[in-house]
């Protein structure tokens, strides 16, 4: 069996993604004093996933993953958006 | 001869295991979706009897717990068992201190008569009732994943402690820290969700 090469992340570069993850909760809680409307909800969802994108790729090493773990977590993903979009939409256009 | 370990095969059964929680959290956000949609109203006045800097402090401090798991796993590739134990043990410390502020949370919520099947919840109306069940489920459910990522990592700890977990080996360990990035992740949509957007 080969040997697999194990990615390793410097504390630097760790410490960089969590600073981005700090500044993108300020920014959260900031836009939330103020009331953007029918968007609260979108845009506080998009910086969310910002987040959570920073956590998946680099915390949880995603993109050093191979193609399995890639290919299968998208596909969760997808899976997860339609449940919750076609559920949503069966609701609001009943 | 050495057992030959697939280390590839034991990060995809740990992934596997985790789309099984994506979707079950995922359920309980369709249920949000649904009924804020319902009763948009009656959320806002939910929404605003949750205290934002609690929430916020918690978004931190599971932020900061992260790296301080990711950390480990570096500490441990290099072999600095030292600063790996030290890691975690930060780690733990701040997974009690989500669960010490959720217990002063909640506790407020219920000597506001908020909780479940109290007769505020009851005279609020349906909307501002469903709002606080999925306040209680969600949260509750997302810190009982706080408690087993702690038993989790302190399983991890043992084995650092012990040398078990190794720069060759340490498996335990990084799905340890998969499953606290999970709760992390989890919490990440929760927080906006609930303190932010109402």
């Amino acid at each position: 069996m080969e040997e697999e090469q194990e990615h390793q992340l410097s504390y630097r570069f760790l410490a960089l993604i969590l600073g981005g993850l700090v500044v993108l909760t300020a920014v959260t809680v900031g836009v939330s004093y103020v009331d953007w409307g029918f968007l609260n909800v979108p845009i506080s969802l998009f910086v969310a996933s910002c987040k959570a994108t920073l956590v998946l790729l680099f915390f949880m090493h995603i993109k050093y993953e191979g193609l399995a773990i890639k290919v299968s977590f998208i596909s969760t993903v997808i899976f997860l958006a339609i449940m919750i979009s076609f559920t949503f939409w069966d609701v609001a256009f009943r | 001869m050495e057992k030959a370990i697939d280390k590839t095969g034991v990060r995809i059964g740990m992934w596997i295991f985790l789309y099984s929680e994506i979707i079950l959290f995922g359920g309980l956000f369709v249920l949000y979706a649904v009924y804020f949609h319902n009763f948009p109203e009656d959320f806002a006045t939910g929404g605003k009897e949750l205290n934002r800097i609690i929430g916020t402090i918690n978004t931190l401090v599971l932020l900061i717990s992260s790296f301080t798991v990711a950390a480990s796993i570096t500490a441990v590739q290099r072999q600095k068992t030292g600063q790996a134990i030290a890691l975690i043990l930060f780690s733990l410390g701040c997974g009690l201190l989500f669960l010490v502020n959720k217990y002063f949370e909640w506790g407020a919520k219920f000597a506001h008569g908020l909780y479940p099947n109290s007769d505020r919840l009851y005279e609020e109306g349906p909307g501002f009732n469903i709002f606080f069940g999925l306040y209680y489920t969600i949260t509750g459910l997302h810190g009982l994943h706080v408690i087993i990522g702690m038993i989790l990592l302190s399983i991890s700890l043992v084995l650092v402690i012990r040398g078990r977990v190794t720069a060759q080996r340490f498996a335990m360990l990084e799905n340890s820290g998969l499953y606290w990035h999970l709760v992390d992740l989890i919490w990440i949509y929760v927080f906006p969700l609930f303190y932010l957007v109402l």
